[in-house]
Formats: C-alpha cells, structure tokens, sequence
C-alpha cells in the first residue's frame, strides 16, 4: 500500500499552480484526506502531484453582502469553528457529520466538493444554498453555480488544467430557516442518507431540499408546493403538523429521489425509508427555524 | 502470603506507550542492512495457475529476489495439520491459488516502495475455476473441490455422544430446535503483522532467526520448523516487548514467518515485511463463520434433559493450524451453564473459497453461545417463561462444585445463580420489564436480552486431539497442558527481574507480574522489573507458551508464586544468618526479611540478597544458594483426551452474566444499545483497572461483531468488506452506551491466587445477549433472529419480510 511512483511541487500562486496543471496527469492535493489513500491503494497513478497548501491568498475566509467566499485550502474544522461562518447556518449545522474532527482539521471545503462523492455533505450543502464556484484556468477565473457545477459521481466542470480557487456560499436572510439530517452506519461515516432544507417564508414560501447518498450526486428539488399544502394554519401550523403531514407523503418523494443500487450497508429500499424519514424531519424542522427567523426580527 | 490485594492504578507499560517510546517491531532494525518485501496475491477465489513469469519484477533495478511457487515448493514442506486430511497447506500457492488474497509470489527490494512496483510486474496466467464461499453449498458433494487429494470438502467430521441422548428425547416432553449461523469477523489490532527473518547456512545446515509480533501458541514452533524441514533448535523466534493488539488474530502470522524465511534463504539477505491493512483485511485471520443447529429435549417446566448439537464451522481454504480448533477450543463446557447430562455433538469443518480463519477473541466462545443462548431464549418463548427464569431452572448450582460436565469439562468453581441475581438486580430488571411492557404499549421497540456463559481460561492444548479419532490417536503421543514457564531472579543489591514467556500484547502483563511478584516477596512495586521481550532461546518456554486463551492470570502468577517461594526460601535462609535464627521464624514483608513474632529484629531484603551473592560459604547447610529460579507452573488437571473422548478442556471455568437493553427507531430501524449489565467472575481479582478494561475490550469487539463488523464475500468469492470504509469497527461513538459492571470472586482453588482468565468472557456473550435483546424487541412483530450482524437494513428487510408474511 504505497503509492507509484510520482513528481511532486509546491508552488506559490495561483498562476503557478494553473501552469503545474497544464503538466499531463497534474493532479490537486490539499487535505488529501480522499487522495491519499487512492494514491496509496494504486487506484490513481497521477505523474505530477501539485500541492497547494503554499498558495498565497487560498486560504482565505471573506465575507461579503451576499456569500461567505471560502478558499481552497482553508480547513473544514476552521470553518466550523470561525464565528464569521455562522452567516450560514446550514453549512455550521452540516460540518459536525462530514468524517470525524481529525478528518475535517486536514479537509478543505473545497476539496470536497471539488472531489464530489455522491454521499458527502458539502456538495448537496452548497446545492441547496444556490453557492457557486470560483474555478481557475490559464484565461482566468469563471464562476460556476452548484447546478452546473456537480456532473456526475466525482465529477465536476472542473477542467483537468484548472482549480477550484474558491466556493461561495449564499448568507442566510431573514425569514430563512435550515434543515440537515443524514443517517450513517456509524458517527462520521459516508451517509447512507441525508438531506439539506432551506426554506424561506419572507415572501412567497420557498422551500428547497438537497439529497445526498442516494444518487450520483446531490438531487436539488423545490418543494414550495409542497410544504405551502402543509400549512393549513398559515405561518401558525405546528412543526409537528408539517412533519405529520409530510410523513404521510414523503415515501413517495423519497421513491422518486432515490436512485442508487443498495451496497453491502444499506439496500435501496431501506435508503427510501430513510430519506422519507429524514424529509418529514428536516422540512418540519427548517420551516419551525424559518418561521422563527421571521419572529425573532420583527 | 496467602492473600493479593486487588491493585489499582497505572500500568509500567503507558508511560512509553504513551510518550511514543514502545518498541514495536516496525520500530526495531535488528538486524542492519534487511530488505525489504512485498506480496503478490491472488485476485481470484480460486484459479488454477498455468504460467507464472517472475523475470521482468527480478529485472526491475532495486531488486534482489523475487520467489514464486517453484521455490517455495522446494524449500518448504506441507505444514502439519491437526488432522490427517489430505488438504496440503503451504504459506504461499503452487498450482492453484484458493481464496482472494492468497499469497503468489514474494518481491524483495531495497524498500517497500520499489518492491510493490516490482510486484506489479509480476505475471501470472491464471484459469479460473468456480468458487464455493457459502458453508452449507460447500457440503455438497457436488460442490467445487478445493483440495484435488481429499474426497469432498469436508476437512473433518466427528460426531461424539455422551450420556443416553436418544432416551431423553423419546421421553421429552417438548423439543426445541434452532437453526443459527454466526458470522466472520476479525479483531482488527491496530498493529498489523510484521516478520523479520534470517537464513543462514551454517556447517550445521540452516538456522533461520525470526523476529515476529507472534504471541504463539508456542506448538506453532514445531509447525513452522516441520515445514522448513530442520529441527526446531535451529528456528530462533524473537518476539518484540510491545505487540500493538492482537487478540488471537496475530497467531496466525507463522506462515508468514515461513515465507520470509524462504525470501531471505533466496536473497542471501534479511527480509522485513510488515503487513499492511489491505493485506491484513484479505489475508490475515478470523473467526470461523459458523452455521449449527441447536436442539433440546425438555420437560413442561422448561428443564433441559438433553441436547443434541450439529456444527459446521467455515475455515476458509485451509485447515491452518490451530484449526479445527474453534470447534473443540470450548469442548468442556459445551453444555453451558446449565445441568445437561446428556450430549450429542456432530462437529464439521469445512473449506471454502474465503482466507483461513483461527484464533479471535473468545475462540470458539461466541460461535458455540450465540446458539446454544439463542435456543434457551427460544426454550423460554415455548414454555411462556422468563428468559432469566428457564435459565435459573437450568443452572448449576453454587453446592455443585466441582461439576463434571458430560464432554469431560471441570467446572473448578462458581455461583451462576447469585451472578445473575446480581445482573437482574443491577439493571432492576423487574423494573425494566414494566417499563418494557409500558413502551410497547406506546408503539416504541425496546428489548431485553440476557447471556449467561461459562468462560473458560486457560486451556489445555489436549482438546486438539479429539479432531482425531480415538482409534486413530497414537499411544505415547498424547497432548495435554497449560503449563506456563517463569524464571524469576534476584540480584546482588536485591532488585527483582522476572523474565515471561507469555509475550503479552497489550494486557499489561508486566503490571500485573510486577505487582505479584512484589506481594509474594513483600517488596515495593520498583523493586520488581519485568522482561517481557521474547527469545526461545534465552526465555523459558514450552509447546503451550503464549498469549492466548485467557492464560496469564490462572497459569503465569501461579508460575510466580512457585518461583517466588523458592527465591523466598533462599532468602530466608540467608536472613537467618545476619539475624542469628531459625529460617522458619521468619518472613518476608515490606521490603525486608523479620521475625514473624518480632517485627524489630529484621534485615533488610537487600541485605539478605547480598549474602547470597557476596557470601554464599556463610549459608547454612541444605540451603542451595541460588537466587534464580526457573518455575513451570502444570496444573495436573489438565490432561490429554480420554478414550471416551471426554476432555477436560481448560483448567479454569469463569463466568458472565450479562444483560443487554437495546431500542429499535420503529421508524428508521436504528438499533441502538441502551445499557449493557454484566456481572463477571474471572475467580479472585488481581489487578481492578486491568479487568475492567478487559471487560470494556471485550464488550467492544462483541457489539462489532454483532452489529458492525462482518468480513463479508460475494457469492462469486470475491471480498466485499476490504477496507475500513467497508468494514466498520465501533470507535468510542458507538461504545457510548450505559455500562454498568460488577464482580463475582468465586476463588478458583486451581490457580495459587484463585485467579482465573478475564480476557474474554463478554466477547462470547455480547454478541447473542444483544440478539436475544433484539429478538425480544421484535417478537410483536413476529421477527425472528438467527444470525449477526443486526443493524438498520437487516432490520428493516426483516420487519418487512415478517409483515408480507
């Protein structure tokens, strides 16, 4: 379990880093917490391993009017614990589920997106806040919304020559309330099921859910509909009254999403069952924060 | 001394574990200049090999040999099996290679990194032949052979009777019979395995020196030696101080030790291969994946008259010693906790297209209980009793002691009933039911289970015998024993060293002989310094050396206390020199040598040990002069099988009573484990913190098995559970539950402190206590449980399966 045979370089700027990718077989290391081991398996034999951990400015944490702008090597433990994170609670409710604290004091944000396996957190995190990528090539930068973004199983629009610089996620606003939930077979496992709601009820009732480990990739739908034919008492309606009324059609929803053959932890269908289970709850709870969010302003 | 205080507190070991100070082996570079190897294994369950081409890896620059199946078939013999089946078992394949994972070819390079790139080159031409992995599709005759030489693959079939069991069944009232299986599951130390060997020539013939985090059985010498075809003094085994885990699963390593040997005879080098996870997943060891049937014969109040027991153990492609051995290991108490006088056992092992299993933790223990607790909870449901209360009307009471079981088991001591009393009563286990009645009401899932087992420690090697027939076993050539070897010595300014043999792996043997050793000579803790480094040429030691089977505290302290009484003697005498007395007035007590009647007319320990030393012509006649004693602790007990095939298969007979509580999501079908009771009597406590441990240890590796953990094959036989994404260990989130754990110290009056092993009690009883608690949980809904792992989506699949029916 050691890996071939590879060069390896470190360079100090974005320019530098896009020109060490033009190498053929170039690939990013950051955190290398998902490489690593595909390089000590032999599963991937890159020729040039470029390690951007040097970069100047990639690891930076901005705040802007709209987005929290999270650099490519800033650490997935340092985003749960900067208080400038909080802007988005959805990604501070996600970050305690993805791998252990060990894991995430290695792991970059973006380098879980960038990598994109169908059972992580972050992708269907930023898929659900609407977020988008900053993704650089020798011509310069180009944003990418999370919809264009994640392609396929560990796939994305990054070109083999370009990095992802940075990902932006979206600062919640008032009205707007947040749902996570996953089930693993144990604490920090790759999810078996999981789920990320955003719901807004500042004007019209929004609301979005992100499904995550039982597809290729995260599964965006709007449930507006949805969650609007639950609340038969307008912004009043009990949180239990959304999750007993959702319960009762979320297998069908759940039936729809989920779309991956069972493995040896979990079938198809006991990942249905989860994520029906998993919708009620986190819709209920999202649109309760929302409508606090709502209260707690006003 | 008659009595041991139970000790508290810190291990001698922690502080350089702790520090990152141990001496593992991977640390060690014994000797400068070893190379360096890695393996090429099979990627096929089972193919025949038509070509091998080994030129371009031994072409590739770093490369210093590269041996394949020509060489190992020439250097090495067959290993001797426990039995005569004509199943040949080498380290490496020859013609045919038998499960994924099975070694092919052994590149030897300057470094690891070069050797695998080596081993990439390495071609083999490889037929593929069907695989058989299920257990019961092996039994077949039809089903593909694995081994050409032997008739089906069936690798050995015996079937004892004890007592008249057909009469109790004509004359039972009811019958119960259980169909269980039990899965494969592994110990997964953190250390994975690693061999340094030496070949040399020498003018008389090879001598090959191993260094190895083996922790025996020590017979494992005469198999590793039998196979390279020279006497056992030429083979030297070193083993490390500090072993990272093992758990039984390290036993297994000796082929390897084999292997090296060969790669350093053809590199005309040292070689170093240390395993990694991957191979250790593959191709390391497990327990055997079993299926049985349990059957009882019972009266209208749930009293068990007989028990028939039909077990088919899974051992992987080969039968490679220690196996069949998970089928005898629990021999003597094969009738469990419970007044059983008549027995019959079919027991079968059987090879399949999956990697050799062998030792791990409770060895044969969880195989034999998940079935035999599975059916006394199924007794209960028949006679719509407790399950506590058919296990109270079955038990052997606390008058019945010594208890001949029908196998040839001596249960040496124990009170069941009052450890179970103490169980029920930790958990309120009337309350409990009253809640459980309650919770049902409200729809939630809550279940009780209980185990009750006999834990054997410290067995005796005999019971491999009965693998053979009676007729077929040679006069004169009987196995027995538990003997465990000790020297123990003191020098001239009286510091005690004391050298083990049972090469420990974690346990905190040096602890725990300190601490004895400084009680029995009435010594501070310092004044003892423990060796627990290995080398069967310098340390004592014998064919049932090692660490295994719960051995150290029954067998070792009792080594001990004979060598201490020796040393003691010596000492004595030396003392009644300086203080002008007779040796038998004295004693020895904190850190100096006294006049029982008079405390003040002392000497100290030093002083004494100095006479020894500096004065010996000053010692009085008869006393032998001699501060270092070799004790071998032989417990008569423990002797070879009889004719009757009756075998008294460890000395020592502890005990578990444990209670789990588990809640089911009626939702999501998330199991999750609320409280585990568990009352344990390993017989008298040596060391409190260390059993607890032991306690916790087993707890942990019996919730893996019984939800987590499972080595899991395709039909096609290729490994579906490889790596750690896979196979899924319980870290500290899953072994958060309630943990409420008690004592029971029925002395063992066979060991010199009463002691008995504690090592493995809870991994033979969490994994089917949690069953039963499942089981119970479910019974509303008309589930029911006969396997592990149990966890989410077996759940569900069950649930739905008892609703569509």
């Amino acid at each position: 379990m050691k890996a071939a045979a590879f060069a390896y370089c470190r360079p100090a700027t974005v320019e530098d880093t896009v020109a060490e990718l033009q190498r053929e077989e170039a690939k990013v290391i950051a955190g290398g917490q998902s490489l690593v081991p595909v390089l000590a398996m032999r599963l991937a034999r890159p020729r040039t391993l470029v390690d951007i951990n040097s970069v100047a400015g990639l690891g930076r944490l901005d705040l802007d009017d709209d987005a929290l702008r999270i650099g490519a090597t800033v650490r997935q433990r340092c985003v749960e614990l900067d208080a400038r994170a909080g802007v988005v609670p959805l990604l501070r409710l996600a970050l305690p589920s993805v791998g252990h604290r060990e894991l995430r004091s290695r792991g970059t944000v973006c380098g879980s997106l960038a990598h994109d396996d169908p059972a992580a957190e972050l992708p269907s995190v930023l898929a659900c806040l609407g977020g988008s990528v900053e993704i650089t090539g020798p011509t310069g930068f180009r944003r990418v919304t999370a919809d264009q973004f994640f392609l396929a199983a560990m796939t994305t629009a990054t070109q083999p020559h370009e990095l992802v610089t940075a990902a932006f996620f979206p600062i919640a606003r008032r009205g707007e309330g947040f749902g996570f939930g996953e089930f693993a077979r144990r604490h920090g496992d790759f999810a078996l099921a999981g789920v990320c709601v955003k719901v807004s009820m500042a004007q019209a009732i929004v609301a979005t859910i992100a499904c995550f480990g039982v597809a290729d990739g995260p599964v965006v739908r709007d449930v507006s509909g949805l969650l609007e034919s639950m609340l038969t008492d307008g912004p009043d309606t009990t949180e239990d009254t959304v999750r007993d009324g959702i319960s009762a059609v979320a297998g069908d929803l759940a039936y729809d999403i989920v779309d991956t053959d069972g493995d040896v932890h979990a079938s198809r269908e006991y990942r249905r069952t989860l994520l029906s289970v998993l919708l009620s709850r986190e819709i209920a709870r999202a649109y309760h924060d929302a409508v606090r969010s709502m209260r707690e302003v006003s | 001394m008659t009595g041991q205080e139970a000790y508290h507190g810190a291990r001698i070991e922690d502080p350089a574990l702790l520090c990152g100070e141990g001496r593992f082996l991977d640390d060690l570079d014994p000797f400068p200049g070893t190379l360096v190897a890695a393996i090429v294994r099979s990627p096929h369950p089972h193919a025949r090999i038509r070509d091998i081409d080994l030129e371009r890896a031994r072409s590739y620059p770093g490369v210093a040999t590269v041996i394949g199946p020509a060489e190992v078939s020439a250097a090495l013999k067959p290993f001797p099996l426990s039995v005569r089946t004509p199943m040949p078992y080498l380290p490496s394949a020859i013609d045919r290679a038998r499960y994924v994972g099975e070694p092919i070819a052994v590149v030897v390079a300057s470094n690891r990194y070069t050797a695998e790139d080596a081993a990439d080159l390495v071609s083999v031409d490889y037929e593929p032949l069907a695989a058989v992995v299920d257990t019961r599709a092996s039994l077949d005759p039809h089903a593909p052979r694995l081994h050409e030489d032997a008739d089906s693959n069936i690798a050995t079939d015996r079937t004892f009777s004890f007592g008249d069991v057909a009469a109790a069944f004509a004359g039972a009232r009811k019958t119960v019979r259980g169909e269980y299986s039990f899965p494969r599951y592994s110990s997964t130390p953190m250390e994975c395995y690693v061999v340094i060997a030496d070949w040399r020539n020498t003018a008389e013939g090879p001598q090959v020196v191993a260094h190895a985090n083996f922790h025996g059985p020590f017979s494992m010498l005469q198999v590793v030696a039998g196979s390279l075809g020279i006497p056992t003094s030429s083979f030297r085994l070193i083993v490390p101080p500090d072993i990272g885990g093992s758990f039984g699963i390290k036993a297994a390593i000796y082929p390897y030790v084999a292997l090296m040997a060969v790669a350093s005879k053809h590199a005309g080098r040292p070689v170093r291969w240390t395993e990694d996870r991957g191979e250790h997943l593959l191709a390391s060891s497990a327990g055997s994946d079993r299926e049985m049937v349990f059957e009882a014969a019972i009266d209208d109040f749930g009293v068990i008259s007989a028990l028939r027991v039909d077990l088919v153990d899974n051992v992987g492609a080969y039968l490679r010693p220690p196996e069949p051995s998970t089928l005898y290991r629990c021999f003597g108490n094969l009738t469990g906790a419970y007044r059983i006088a008549a027995l019959e056992v079919r027991a079968r092992a059987v090879v399949t297209n999956k990697a050799p299993t062998g030792l791990n933790r409770g060895f044969g223990g969880q195989q034999l209980y998940f079935g035999l607790e599975r059916l006394i909870d199924e007794i209960a449901v028949h006679c719509e009793l407790d399950p506590a209360e058919v296990r109270r009307r079955n038990m052997i009471t606390a008058d019945a002691f010594p208890y001949a079981t029908p196998s040839g088991g001596i249960y040496d001591s124990g009170d069941y009933p009052r450890a179970l009393s103490m169980t029920l009563e930790n958990a309120d286990y009337i309350g409990l039911r009253a809640r459980q009645a309650e919770a049902r009401v409200r729809g939630e899932l809550v279940g009780i289970g209980l185990a009750t087992v006999v834990d054997p420690s410290a067995t005796n090697i005999g019971y491999v015998g009965l693998a053979t027939p009676e007729a077929d076993r040679q006069a004169g050539r009987g196995k027995s024993g538990s003997t465990e070897h000790v020297r123990v010595s003191v020098d001239p300014q009286g510091i005690v060293s004391v050298m083990l043999g049972t090469v420990p792996q974690g346990q905190g043997h040096a602890t725990v002989a300190r601490q004895v050793v400084a009680a029995q000579l009435g010594l501070p803790l310092h004044q003892v310094r423990p060796i627990v480094d290995m080398d069967t040429a310098t340390t004592p030691w014998t064919i049932s050396s090692g660490s295994y089977s719960s051995r150290f505290s029954p067998l070792l302290t009792s080594a001990l206390c004979e060598a201490t009484d020796r040393i003691a003697e010596t000492l004595r005498a030396a003392a009644s020199v300086l203080l002008q007395t007779d040796p038998e007035e004295l004693e020895l007590a904190d850190g100096v040598i006294r006049v029982r009647s008079d405390h003040q007319r002392s000497v100290q320990f030093r002083h004494a040990a100095g006479l020894v030393h500096w004065d010996p012509g000053a010692l009085p006649d008869g006393a032998n002069g001699r501060l270092y004693e070799d004790a071998a602790f032989r417990p008569p007990q423990s002797t070879t099988a009889a004719r009757t095939d009756q075998i008294n298969s460890s000395l020592c007979y502890g005990f578990v009573a444990e209670l789990v509580l588990v809640r089911i999501d009626p939702q999501t079908f998330e199991l999750t484990v609320e409280q585990v009771v568990t009352t344990h009597d390993a017989g008298t406590v040596l060391n409190t913190t260390l059993l607890q441990g032991q306690v916790h240890g087993a707890l942990v590796h019996g919730l893996g098995g019984a939800i987590y953990e499972e080595l899991r094959y395709s039909d096609a036989g290729q490994p579906i559970s490889a790596t750690f994404m896979d196979y899924l260990c319980p870290t500290s989130a899953e072994a958060s539950f309630d943990l409420v754990a008690a004592e029971l110290q029925t002395p063992s009056p066979l060991t010199r402190l009463g002691a008995k092993g504690c090592g493995e009690g809870s991994s033979m009883s969490l994994p089917v206590a949690l069953a039963n608690a499942v089981a119970d949980a479910l019974r509303p809904l008309g589930v029911e449980i006969d396997r592990l792992p149990l966890h989410g989506d077996v759940l569900y699949r069950l649930v739905n399966r008892a609703r569509a029916s």
